[in-house]
């Protein structure tokens, strides 16, 4: 039916011109609080144009969210004297700590693979690594296996056709975060494709930020250690004493 | 209720928290040990970073054995001095195991050092108290009395020391050598070192049973105190609101242990704990021994 639709809004609508994204977000912002157990954000927007929808290829929507690229040491095991332990190491040079990819139709359709290389869209292409050290066997497992690991615990997804668009103009998508987020700022990007080839990209943020009493901690875990050390000692024995001597109040009371 | 833990950044269920502090806390109440060797493997169990866990199980030590500490302080069964010069020694030993976990840290090793600690030690107490109590239990029954050496090798080295408290006259080189080894376990294991401890007093030093266990703590709460700072200050590793949820269940458990603990036999407990540990150090030991899942693992860069 929606293709339909636009079947026919294509037919009626003159030669390509620029498409431009008007976009809204639930949420531009999301805190990591004592309670925060992940965060499902929904982006939808719409494609502004002067023009009426051009008739070639359909326009499809691809919706990426990426948390700050860090660098990141990859371990295989081996079997050693008859136990499992590190062996190899690989360093990744960047790696998203999150990163979801959103599409309006199945991958193979809407972006090529030229174009997946020239904006890194897809979840392999968002993975930066120079190379592996000599000497190690399969490189491109230890890559592979920061996409496998992060997958399977909600850090990197692409979901294909999650992205709703409706005649040519309106899409929405959401797109979860999990409980294990690390903080920074989460690049947003709307990409629209016209038969593989990228039309137009927009980029805006997210900010996860660790609020109230998880970011002062945090903060004074790594400015000031020796303070939060002291402090962690001062707040158990006071907790664990209290408890006791509550527990002695109780029992003679 | 699921909360997120500032320094482990993993979000845990608080009440999950609270039950296995409450469960180590009753255990630890019905055998009178501190039960740092029984949670930090549990820790691992749910997914809290072995690094986390080793320093934040060091925190939650000091504090849990701070009100037994006094009320050891207020019977006077504890040899200040003695457990002066083990202290010594357990400085020295805990800045000697953040400096090995460190090192082991920065060549990918840190999980495999921590557990191989665990299977190893956990085997041989498990192991050893799982016998001496079936003998025990073997020899009440046919009424022979346990017989215990007097003096041994101990009281031929130099550097004598008078420890007024616990009647002895011996050489101050193996309390710091006993301190030294205790205080390595406490940085790289995450635990108070009671269980090493307390044999070690009895059995090589000679102390009298009674200010044994007063002794230990007095000298657990500084060597743990110093290695929750030290990982605090070289690692950033100690999660305090896991620590607080941790102690707040473990205390509560602990009365509970207690009162439980009074109504059975001494051997027949030494058994029971002696099977959990062993099963906790079974599950370690498959863990290293059967082949993972996933046999990659991410960790941060510059680690190695």
């Amino acid at each position: 039916m929606r293709w339909l639709l636009l079947l026919l809004l294509a037919l009626l609508t003159a030669p390509l011109r620029a498409e431009e994204v008007v976009l809204g977000l639930s949420q531009d912002q999301v805190s990591i609080s004592t309670n925060f157990d992940g965060s499902e954000i929904i982006i939808y927007g719409a494609i502004k144009r002067e023009t009426p929808i051009p008739e070639s290829d359909p326009l499809q929507v691809i919706v990426t969210v990426s948390g700050p690229l860090v660098p990141v040491t990859v371990r295989r095991k081996d079997r050693r004297f008859g136990i499992w332990i590190n062996v190899d190491a690989v360093d990744v040079d960047a790696a998203p700590s999150f990163y979801a990819v959103a599409t309006s139709a199945p991958w193979d359709e809407i972006i090529t693979n030229t174009e997946d290389l020239r904006h890194t869209v897809s979840i392999p292409r968002a993975i930066r690594s120079v190379g592996a050290p000599m000497g190690v066997d399969e490189p491109q497992a230890f890559t592979d296996a920061v996409i496998r690991i992060r997958s399977n615990n909600g850090l990197y997804a692409l979901k294909e056709g999650a992205v709703e668009l409706r005649e040519s103009t309106l899409f929405n998508t959401s797109i979860r975060m999990p409980a294990n987020l690390t903080e920074g700022d989460y690049a947003t990007r709307i990409i629209l494709t016209r038969g593989g080839e990228v039309v137009s990209v927009y980029e805006t943020g997210i900010d996860v930020r660790k609020v109230g009493l998880e970011r002062w901690l945090f903060n004074l875990s790594r400015e000031q250690p020796l303070l939060y050390g002291l402090l962690s000692l001062t707040i158990a024995i006071a907790a664990g004493w209290g408890a006791s001597a509550a527990f002695r109040l109780m029992r003679s009371g | 209720m699921m909360i997120y833990l500032p320094i482990a950044e993993v979000s845990v269920n608080a009440f999950l928290l609270l039950g296995l502090g409450g469960m180590v806390g009753v255990l630890s109440g019905m055998f009178g040990v501190g039960g740092g060797f029984l949670m930090t493997p549990l820790l691992f169990f749910i997914g809290i970073p072995p690094a986390v866990a080793v320093a934040t199980e060091a925190n939650q030590i000091v504090a849990s054995s701070f009100s037994g500490v006094l009320a050891h302080l207020r019977r006077k069964t504890v040899d200040l001095k003695m457990g002066t010069v083990l202290l010594v020694g357990g400085l020295v030993g805990a800045a000697l195991g953040v400096g090995v976990f460190n090192y082991l840290k920065s060549l990918g090793q840190v999980d495999l050092l921590v557990k191989l600690c665990y299977v190893v030690f956990l085997g041989i107490i498990g192991g050893m108290m799982f016998f001496e109590s079936l003998n025990a239990i073997r020899n009440t029954r046919s009424g022979k009395p346990l017989a215990r050496k007097k003096h041994n090798w101990v009281h031929g080295l130099p550097f004598k020391m008078r420890f007024r408290t616990s009647g002895l006259y011996i050489s101050v080189i193996p309390p710091l050598i006993v301190g030294v080894l205790v205080g390595i376990l406490a940085a790289i294991m995450g635990v108070g070192g009671g269980f090493i401890m307390v044999p070690a007093m009895i059995y090589i030093l000679g102390m009298p049973t009674k200010v044994v266990v007063g002794t230990s703590l007095f000298q657990i709460i500084f060597v743990t105190a110093f290695t929750t700072l030290l990982h605090a200050t070289t690692n950033y590793t100690v999660d305090m609101v896991l620590a607080v949820l941790l102690l707040v269940g473990g205390v509560i458990g602990a009365q509970f242990g207690a009162v439980l603990g009074a109504r059975l036999k001494a051997e027949q407990l030494r058994i029971l704990l002696a099977m959990m540990v062993l099963g906790v150090c079974g599950k370690l030991a498959l863990d290293l021994l059967l082949q993972p899942t996933e046999l990659f693992s991410i960790g941060t860069a510059g680690d190695h």
